[in-house]
């Protein structure tokens, strides 16, 4: 009852710094953990992930030279059917190309090769050009008026003008600088393709 | 303690932000400046507790209303869908939802404070007030809120609380009619709720709080006693029996905040519902306009007026009834004619008188969860009375009563 | 105050936990009338079980709509093959709802009332009710399914289990009773009577019973065990906080004098 206040010498100075910290780090590390619950909640949902499930898209009806656009966990993915000629002409354009060899750019093992695909006429690509974003243009026909003579089929981004060639592979010259990417695929059958389940292997 | 307030020797970013910025300058003035009286006992904490369930609320309501649809098509489904599918969803809905439940536990508990402790007489009136309107805005944020998840009873309730508008004598059912945005609670109804709920009633709530906290500083705390500290002055220009807000409020609050946190962690991991008082079970139901539920009753933190205005046989009577109820607390300050604050020292009558409130408002709170049955009907008019009768008589029995007189000093023993 | 305030907690939990123990209905007691609270929707058998028998006697009818066929097999250990070959509807993919494929209008036309998504009736209801209503079939001539129930009278549905539990006569007997000072006479139920046996001995039945309505408990809020085991690492932290946060205001008021 008396307001006298006590002197410093009567106060633990060590103990109560301890207690201070211990009571702090344990409410940090509380805290820590409330945050967790938090940041998860937007993680994509169960309903995003079914329906991202894997995608089945019958080739059988993809006529040579053709290509469609379908949306697997809301990215537009493209599928062309190549002709033989646009085959033959991947290999020769090797010395125009960025990374002619894939191996700066991001597609699965079983995709690292020339044509970037399991078969050669089937082509699969994320649409998204890896520049910006934008869906990059098809110009599949070889020497296409709009492309110029030289131009071996492929596409043109009309965002900044990027140019692949029909295995997504960027050309020099281009704001891209990596060729575009290729998701996990696999056939099922001939005609069966799945997007998002690699190939001989579990799924994405 | 006031050593603190020399900043001259700091340098560094502090030194360049308190030059633009008045930190140091605040927390010396608010926190170690504020001097609070140092015989504090239990009831205090709920203060700051509820200052801690309104962040609560504040941020789980923000990521709730990330993945919440307010549409009466999808809202049901979308609060399914946060309890099922959003990774950790259910935990942030059952945060929410049990921290509805504790902010009126803990904000009835800190009015109840006031009120055995006489913390709204002068010079607190204005504080009073001012807590008096955070519980207004909190009721209409709690029944909005009820209403999102779009269950039957969501629906029903909103059917019921929105109608009590249709009382007011020339223009309630027009009223009726512009609260609904429709002829019945509808999509429209939803939405404009949502909207009050997520922004408009939390701004006025924070605004408030501000002004209540504002308002405290100005007069300081009331304590136990019901003396004023401020009238003890020591030699430092300090009240003598006051002690510094920080350190010693705040670690002492700390330990408050634990507690409070394994009773609220307790209901929110074990008892969620909490036997169907804090969710009702018809709420797992989808709102459906062409059935009521077989019993309807408001969440238990309105049961008690719930009792009164259903006491009453005539419509305006008795949401009339209801609104005094509530408007007569208003009032608490000039009905209490008292020498002294605390309940301490007040004389039996006071007592008595309390604790008859006390039971009529719990037993109140029972009745309007049940149905109103015989029995029942003639208990809610009962305490009703006694309800009304604890305020009403107050200016006579405070008057009276023969009290103790108020110590000198705080009672304080270490 | 402080024993004050803890008797008026107290005091308080007394009041609005009492009720819930009054819904006792009148009559004899019997063993359908008795469901555990304290049912564990941690024992993944009981709730293997449990889908099995809702996929194969519930399912024709009854959908589940908030519930995904993979949450299913994950939550309850299943297997991925088994899961396919076991619990999946025709023509459903892992990632669906369980839907049933009866529509709403057949549900109508057959029963008179489309039958209830299943998903949340044991937070609607309780899963006493669930329990309940599935040992309480009998037949009733006057019932136009040719069965009636005592948890829900002139119910719509029929008793899909009767061959697994065998056919049940209930029996009644009538009580007097002053209602506004006239004598009414209500029929009170008394006992029931297996008059032919079904697959399954009452004991089995039951378990199939248990293990359904466990399953439905936990579709209901499929959380719930995890939220339990959670929850007692969340006090026993606290506690620790707490520990520490009173030490150091024991340390700190010792200034105060």
């Amino acid at each position: 009852m008396s307001d006298e206040k006590v002197t410093a010498d009567d106060i633990d100075v060590n103990r109560r710094k301890f207690l201070t910290m211990a009571t702090a780090a344990t409410g940090a590390v509380g805290v820590a953990f409330t945050l967790v619950p938090f940041i998860a909640s937007w993680k994509p949902s169960e309903r995003a992930r079914a329906l991202g499930a894997p995608l089945e898209i019958d080739v059988s009806k993809l006529g040579p030279g053709q290509m469609i656009t379908q949306s697997w966990r809301k990215q537009p993915i493209y599928v062309v059917r190549r002709t033989p000629e646009s085959v033959a002409k991947l290999g020769g354009v090797a010395a125009s190309l960025k990374d002619p060899n894939s191996e700066a750019s991001d597609q699965p093992a079983y995709a690292k090769n020339e044509m970037r695909s399991l078969k050669p006429e089937i082509l699969v690509l994320y649409a998204a050009c890896t520049h910006l974003g934008c869906l990059p243009k098809q110009y599949s026909t070889v020497a296409d008026p709009a492309m110029g003579a030289d131009w071996p089929g492929g596409f043109f981004c009309p965002c900044h003008g990027s140019r692949f060639d029909l295995a997504g592979r960027v050309f020099n010259g281009s704001p891209a600088s990596a060729n575009l990417r290729v998701p996990p695929h696999k056939f099922e059958s001939d005609s069966l393709l799945v997007i998002g389940v690699d190939a001989a292997q579990g799924a994405a | 303690m006031a050593a603190s307030s020399d900043h001259a020797g700091k340098t560094g970013f502090r030194a360049w932000l308190n030059k633009r910025l008045p930190v140091d300058e605040f927390i010396d003035s608010q926190l170690i400046g504020y001097f609070a009286p140092k015989n504090f006992n239990i009831w205090y904490f709920f203060g700051a507790l509820a200052l801690l369930v309104f962040v609560i609320q504040i941020l789980t309501g923000i990521f709730l209303t990330m993945h919440y649809k307010p549409s009466e098509t999808a809202a049901f489904d979308s609060v399914e869908y946060i309890m099922r599918e959003v990774e950790w969803g259910w935990l942030i809905r059952y945060m929410h939802s049990t921290g509805a439940s504790f902010f009126f536990i803990v904000v009835y508990l800190h009015m109840f404070r006031a009120m055995i402790y006489g913390s709204y007489r002068a010079p607190r009136e204005l504080l009073w007030i001012l807590g008096m309107l955070l519980y207004l805005a909190l009721m209409a944020e709690a029944f909005m809120g009820y209403v999102l998840p779009w269950g039957n009873m969501s629906y029903w309730g909103a059917q019921v609380i929105v109608n009590l508008f249709g009382t007011i004598p020339v223009i309630g059912p027009g009223v009726v009619e512009w609260i609904r945005g429709d002829y019945g609670i509808a999509d429209s109804t939803l939405n404009r709720f949502f909207a009050l709920h997520v922004i408009a009633l939390p701004f006025a709530i924070a605004f408030l709080v501000l002004m209540h906290l504002v308002a405290l500083r100005q007069t300081g705390s009331n304590n136990p006693d019901g003396i004023e500290i401020k009238e003890k002055m020591g030699s430092n220009g300090k009240p003598i029996d006051g002690i510094p807000f920080h350190p010693y409020y705040t670690v002492k609050d700390v330990v408050g905040v634990g507690v409070f946190l394994i009773f609220f962690c307790g209901v929110i991991f074990f008892a969620p519902t909490f036997g169907g008082l804090f969710l009702e079970k018809p709420n797992f139901e989808p709102a459906n306009e062409l059935s009521t539920p077989e019993h309807i009753a408001p969440v238990w933190y309105f049961t008690a007026f719930y009792a009164m205005l259903r006491a009453v046989p005539d419509q305006q009577l008795g949401a009339l009834l209801m609104l005094l109820a509530i408007v007569v607390l208003f009032f608490l300050p000039w009905l209490d004619r008292s020498p002294v604050k605390s309940i301490r020292y007040k004389g039996w009558l006071s007592k008595i008188a309390l604790a008859l409130f006390v039971v009529s408002f719990v037993v109140l709170s029972y009745l309007g969860l049940k149905p109103a049955s015989d029995l029942y009907v003639i208990l809610a008019r009962v305490f009703t009375a006694v309800y009304f009768a604890y305020f009403l008589l107050m200016p006579w029995y405070t008057r009276i009563e023969k009290c103790k007189s108020a110590p000198e000093r705080v009672t304080y023993h270490a | 105050m402080r024993k004050s305030f803890l008797a008026a907690a107290l005091g308080f939990t007394l009041v609005f936990a009492g009720p819930s123990a009054m819904a006792a209905t009148t009559g004899p007691h019997a063993a359908w009338m008795d469901w555990e609270p304290g049912n564990d929707v941690g024992n993944i058998a009981s709730l293997q079980r449990g889908a099995a028998n809702f996929m194969g006697y519930c399912a024709g009818c009854h959908s589940l709509k908030y519930k995904r066929y993979s949450r299913v097999a994950k939550d309850l250990n299943i297997p991925e093959e088994q899961m396919e070959k076991l619990l999946l509807l025709p023509g459903a993919k892992k990632g669906d709802y369980i839907i049933t494929p009866m529509s709403k209008a057949d549900g109508e036309v057959w029963f008179g009332k489309a039958p209830p998504d299943l998903s949340l009736t044991t937070r609607a209801k309780g899963s006493d009710y669930v329990y309940q209503f599935l040992k309480t079939f009998y037949v009733d001539p006057k019932s136009t399914n040719g069965t009636n129930n005592l948890a829900l009278p002139n119910t719509a549905m029929p008793h899909v289990l009767s061959a697994l539990q065998g056919v049940q006569e209930a029996k009644f007997k009538a009580v007097e009773k002053v209602v506004d000072g006239e004598t009414v006479t209500e029929q009170h139920w008394d006992s029931f009577e297996l008059t032919s046996p079904g697959q399954l001995s009452p004991e089995e039945y039951d378990g199939f019973v248990r293990d359904t309505v466990n399953f439905l408990e936990y579709v209901g809020e499929p959380v719930k065990a995890k939220r339990e085991s959670l929850g007692v690492w969340v006090i026993l932290f606290l506690l620790v906080f707490t520990g520490f946060a009173y030490l150091l205001k024991q340390e700190y008021w010792k200034d105060v004098k």
